[in-house]
């Protein structure tokens, strides 16, 4: 029992990419308010928006990622670049207003600490997002178009990330 | 043109684009959570096949909210596909002169049909492009820590450096695979 606190402790520690909230021992003071299961809903329904954006602006389509890595078209640009401009405004303001959540908790943001993770991973991302035509959030919502294959190319992404997380100690970081 | 003939039209990039970015401040509004998707991923192996692998041993239920935020993009995809769509996409020339001399035609699936349907995952071309290219996305994003959602837009809205150079790099790899070796796979 004590060895297994000890050792979810040093996981805890060593684990420091902020991207899982339970992981994140920084947070353990936060008074993460219990609510019943239907709030998730709310989730459910801003993918919902997300996917039908992602559909309507095209960013689901094979070849428009082809037009864009070839520079022959301006849209995935002008779809990238006005969503984080949108973002970052957002972000400003929720900052300079000390905006709290719908619970009334304040925002918190995370920091992305620099690895060679996010240039080793990123041209492998890179390079399948070319070969898929879909980075995740327009895998998903192909599925929901009717492209039932591209099931198996989430399965195999899943296996990327579980061999990923098998041999992370061992690549550079 | 009225409101549903327009919606039924594909949206011009300066409507989805701040559509896109609006998504950071409704979940971070919602619930103090943090736009990205591949974390999924995570997600799914934390719950599915852990292993006692360290990277998977956290507490996926309190992640949950992303598998909810997933599975409304899988319904929204439905939705949009079959209420609001307006058929065929419109290609660049060169891009289409390209594939049409790798036998790709049919330009009116999102995904090309010639290459994303079942059977061709027994074929060496259909393998490497779905099955390494899942595999890529789903090892490269957790390697550099993010995709284009979580670093791309939720990092760079809230100035992380970090997040800016693996946008970088998603491009940079993109670029070489798009151009130098997507055309050797085609050819297959």
């Amino acid at each position: 029992m004590h060895t297994e606190q000890v050792q979810d402790n040093i996981i805890a520690i060593w684990n420091t990419d902020f991207e899982v909230r339970s992981l994140d021992q920084a947070g353990s003071n936060e008074s993460e308010q219990q609510h019943p299961w239907w709030h998730l809903l709310k989730y459910l329904v801003a993918g919902i928006f997300f996917g039908i954006v992602l559909v309507k602006s095209e960013v689901v389509v094979w070849f428009r990622i082809q037009e864009m890595f070839r520079f022959q078209s301006f849209h995935m640009y002008g779809v990238l670049g006005s969503a984080v401009i949108t973002a970052a405004i957002s972000v400003f303001l929720i900052k300079k207003f000390k905006a709290r959540t719908i619970y009334g908790e304040p925002v918190k943001f995370y920091p992305k600490k620099f690895s060679k993770g996010q240039v080793f991973g990123g041209l492998l991302f890179g390079t399948g997002w070319a070969f898929t035509g879909a980075c995740p959030g327009p895998l998903y919502s192909l599925v929901g178009s009717g492209v039932t294959v591209i099931l198996v190319v989430i399965l195999s992404a899943i296996a990327g990330t579980w061999v990923y997380g098998r041999f992370r100690e061992k690549l550079p970081h | 043109m009225n409101f549903g003939e327009w919606l039924s039209q594909p949206w011009p990039w300066y409507v989805a684009g701040p559509l896109i970015g609006l998504m950071v401040p409704v979940l971070l509004l919602a619930g103090n959570k943090s736009f990205g998707v591949s974390s999924s991923f995570r997600h799914i192996c934390a719950a599915c096949v852990p292993a006692k692998i360290p990277f998977f041993k956290y507490d996926w239920k309190k992640e949950q909210w992303n598998l909810f935020f997933v599975a409304g993009i899988v319904i929204g995809g439905f939705v949009a596909f079959n209420y609001l769509n307006s058929g065929a996409y419109a290609i660049d020339e060169r891009l289409s002169a390209e594939l049409q001399a790798y036998g790709i035609a049919n330009f009116e699936s999102p995904s090309p049909t010639e290459i994303f349907n079942w059977q061709s995952l027994f074929t060496l071309k259909g393998f490497l492009m779905m099955i390494v290219g899942g595999f890529l996305v789903g090892f490269g994003t957790r390697y550099a820590g993010g995709c284009t959602s979580g670093h791309s837009i939720m990092g760079l809205s809230n100035l992380q450096w970090p997040s800016l150079v693996a946008t970088c790099c998603f491009m940079i790899g993109g670029l070489i695979a798009a151009n130098f070796i997507l055309p050797l796979i085609l050819k297959l």
